[in-house]
């Protein structure tokens, strides 16, 4: 489970190093927006060296590459993939887009001899790519599908507000399209470092909505982030109890009962069984209690 | 003469520049010489090993780099150089 990816600028080298020590479950190395296009073979170079020389790497490794229609996504591709890398973060997809990219990445992974497969995060930003939701979800390499709300208001020629009622929708249907496809949905960064309760309440928006875990700009929006997209304790003593409210039923031979006055059913069993799955990826589960 | 440049002089880079030369010859003004002054010029001698380079001019102005940062500069520089014009 990703809860937090934290982007570093691929041309930093101060950053790339220290960019495991955050706690966050994932790092985006980037090689798009952050680097400037007269420098970028020199992030492509110092990205590529780092991973092939530099033994710690933290939990997942996610590259942006420059878009499809680009001068630099071949370039990128053949300069990063490798086994030390976990997704290639696509901006601006579009189907069209993930199906030349998992076709590069199948001829890459022959070329090289991978022992794994790389898997595909699409980034949706723009209105034509939020409409092929669905069609970009249900493709087999993707894994996880990232919401890019900054390119997505320009291209809507909308304003973002901290409020972020103009993103309640783009949200709702990646969202749903995630879940439907069985995807990890990840949120927009939220740009304004120096404001952590408006992270807090971006963040708890996107969780609500169905978001999995959410992108980080600065390495201060890690704790938060991780802390919202992590099941609280409440909600943990709640799905323990409803277990062992469960045993008690099963030995009574009951399929329907109650806890605290509330009906408990198949629906509220799967939810409980969401928070142990989450708990116990976020290491917040203790196996002495019942499963 | 052909000639490649990259790199920064930020905290933790280096700012590599190489040109075709008749002999080789390697200049390294770094932060921490007293300390890595053998790494680094063993780091520079094991990229132009590996790309078969004998006669450069390197030039390496360290702001504390790692080892990969080093690597990196200096390919990149080789392959600036490279794709110039002479």
């Amino acid at each position: 489970m990703i809860r937090s990816l934290l982007f570093v600028p691929g041309n930093n080298p101060g950053m790339i190093q220290s960019a495991d020590v955050f706690g966050a479950d994932g790092v985006i190395f980037d090689l798009e927006d952050s680097v400037h296009i007269y420098e970028k073979d020199n992030a492509r170079m110092l990205v590529k060296s780092f991973l092939r020389n530099h033994p710690i790497h933290p939990a997942k490794i996610v590259i942006r590459v420059n878009s499809v229609d680009s001068p630099f996504f071949s370039a990128d591709l053949e300069a990063v993939v490798g086994d030390e890398i976990d997704y290639v973060l696509l901006p601006k997809a579009r189907i069209s887009d993930i199906k030349m990219l998992t076709e590069k990445l199948e001829t890459i992974e022959k070329e090289k001899k991978l022992k794994k497969q790389i898997a595909i995060m699409p980034l949706i930003e723009s209105a034509v790519s939020l409409v092929e939701t669905e069609g970009i979800a249900e493709f087999p390499r993707v894994s996880a599908l990232m919401f890019g709300a900054e390119d997505f208001t320009a291209d809507m020629g909308i304003t973002r507000t901290k409020q972020g009622k103009e993103l309640a929708y783009p949200r709702a249907k990646i969202a749903v399209a995630c879940h439907a496809y069985g995807v990890q949905a990840i949120d927009t960064p939220f740009t304004d470092v120096d404001d952590e309760d408006g992270l807090f309440r971006d963040a708890s928006e996107a969780a609500s909505l169905g978001f999995a875990g959410k992108a980080a700009i600065h390495p201060r929006q890690i704790e938060i982030i991780n802390r919202v997209f992590s099941p609280s304790d409440d909600n943990i003593i709640w799905a323990k109890r409803i277990f062992e409210a469960k045993k008690e039923a099963d030995q009574k031979g009951h399929g329907v009962f109650s806890l605290d006055g509330k009906m408990v059913d198949k629906p509220v069993i799967s939810r409980a069984e969401t928070i142990r799955e989450k708990a116990i990826a976020c290491k917040k589960w203790d196996d002495g209690f019942e499963k | 003469m052909k000639i490649g440049i990259a790199g920064s002089l930020e905290s933790n880079d280096a700012l590599v520049t190489i040109k075709e030369s008749t002999t080789r010859r390697i200049e390294i003004k770094s932060i921490v010489d007293a300390f890595f002054h053998e790494q680094i010029e063993k780091t520079i001698t094991d990229v132009l090993k590996e790309k078969a380079l004998q006669n450069v001019t390197v030039l390496i102005q360290d702001r504390g780099a790692l080892d990969y940062t080093i690597r990196a500069r200096l390919l990149t520089a080789i392959a600036r150089m490279e794709a110039s014009d002479d």
